[in-house]
């Protein structure tokens, strides 16, 4: 236990979690994880104790310091460990990136559940239209750039692509596929993946998929 | 969409606003407390005007920065910039140490996400509603009691990021008392809370805002937030 001893509690299926390990990989910070497998039924005295306003994972101990929600640990890590910056320079494309932070935060993920997790056809195709909306967003930000910063691979692309590992599902039990609507967002999924930082660092898709089967069956929508 | 340009020694900041949201009270704050000249435009959120929708085009919402013509929304998005664009007009909002910062960043998303929903849940909704709100709100009150333990301001020894963030707590909780008769809490059981808030009140960039506690419950009167409704 040394200066810069860096752990990281996490649960797989978590999109949370995910994205801090991409932005711990991207600026190569070595870490140890500690995983949390049973966060419905028994959360672990070390979880409890180190986020006890929220009691979720994903938690950083820096130094046995807590640092809880994923969006603060990233800009935390960014802060804390300067070299190979996830952030824009300048204070407003941090402004831009701060805003789009929040706004995926606030959107995707819940919108993303509300189309798994009913069986009423109406209501399914109305929480595929809302996702959708949001993706409209995100893609017109997007443009035709590489990445969400420029040609940089940066904290909004982070902070999105950990949530991607449920889009499949979605798409599956919503009936649409994100390319036909949005093909440059589909592509920047795409060029995402294939950085090595993003692919050892997510959970793959098919698993999330299984989870969101299984989840069905448990809530009797299978 | 929005090209930067910097006029040195002319800048211009515009701020849309509302009287009552306590997300632009904190932006108005921080713009004094930095003494950073700005034009205040209120808007009526029935009726917004096309400026504001041009700005703000996915939350179509105030508090919206203008600093040179650049949009900037989000309140808590907003705080930083500034913090970041006039860093030492007189002193930072934010600690330096990223650590501090990362902790006040986290009770900031607190007030917003948990403790101000349920605060005004317990204000607006009825019977069991109100109940369960109550219960909440005091339960995460305890949590800043505790905050501020040892310290005179939410961000230490002087009023800074977090003090504005938790500030609509300050500013609109005596208020409300007066129009709703709803009382929360009290000096014997928030001793803590109830030293920050008149602290806080009593700052001048504070005490100088519009609108001031009379006003506030003028206001709240006017809007019909009446006792046991």
């Amino acid at each position: 236990m040394g200066k810069d001893d860096v752990k990281l509690m996490t649960m797989w299926a978590s999109p949370f979690c995910m994205r801090v390990k991409v932005a711990l990989a991207e600026k190569e910070i070595a870490y140890e994880e500690i995983q949390e497998n049973d966060l419905l039924t028994c959360k672990s005295d070390l979880l409890l104790k180190s986020n006890p306003v929220h009691k979720q994972v994903p938690v950083l101990f820096h130094d046995d310091k807590p640092i809880c929600e994923s969006t603060n640990i990233i800009t935390y890590l960014d802060e804390a460990f300067p070299a190979k910056p996830l952030f824009p320079e300048c204070a407003y494309g941090r402004s831009r990136a701060r805003f789009w932070a929040d706004y995926i935060d606030c959107k995707v993920h819940p919108a993303g559940r509300a189309i798994w997790s009913t069986k009423e056809k109406d209501e399914v195709e109305a929480a595929k239209n809302n996702f959708l909306e949001i993706m409209k967003y995100l893609a017109g930000t997007l443009g035709d750039k590489d990445y969400f910063n420029g040609d940089k691979f940066g904290f909004v692309d982070i902070l999105l692509i950990g949530l991607t590992t449920w889009f499949p599902a979605y798409e599956k039990y919503g009936d649409f596929k994100l390319e036909d609507h949005y093909p440059k967002l589909a592509a920047w999924i795409t060029r995402s993946w294939a950085r090595e930082t993003v692919s050892e660092s997510l959970t793959s898709p098919e698993k999330i998929t299984n989870l969101v089967i299984m989840l069905r069956k448990m809530h009797g929508l299978e | 969409m929005f090209k930067k340009s910097v006029n040195k020694g002319m800048e211009k900041v515009k701020l849309f606003a509302t009287w009552s949201s306590p997300f632009v009270k904190r932006i108005i704050w921080a713009l004094k407390l930095k003494n950073i000249e700005h034009e205040i435009i209120y808007e009526d959120l029935a009726n917004k005007s096309p400026e504001l929708l041009k700005y703000n085009p996915i939350h179509k919402k105030v508090p919206v920065l203008v600093h040179n013509e650049i949009p900037i929304c989000e309140s808590l998005v907003i705080l930083e910039y500034i913090d970041e664009t006039w860093k030492d007009a007189p002193r930072p909002l934010l600690p330096k140490d990223p650590l501090d910062k990362a902790n006040q960043r986290f009770w900031a998303k607190f007030s917003d996400d948990q403790v101000l929903p349920s605060f005004y849940g317990y204000i607006m909704k009825q019977g069991n509603e109100k109940e369960e709100a109550k219960e909440t709100t005091l339960a995460h009150l305890k949590r800043v009691e505790q905050l501020l333990s040892e310290k005179k301001f939410l961000s230490g020894e002087s009023v800074g990021f977090l003090d504005l963030v938790f500030g609509w707590l300050a500013e609109n909780s005596r208020p409300l008392e007066v129009v709703t008769g709803l009382k929360l809490f009290d000096e014997d059981s928030f001793p803590n809370l109830c030293a920050w808030r008149d602290k806080f009140l009593e700052v001048p960039a504070i005490k100088e805002s519009w609108p001031d506690q009379e006003t506030l419950i003028a206001k709240y009167q006017e809007i019909n937030l009446s006792k046991g409704k």
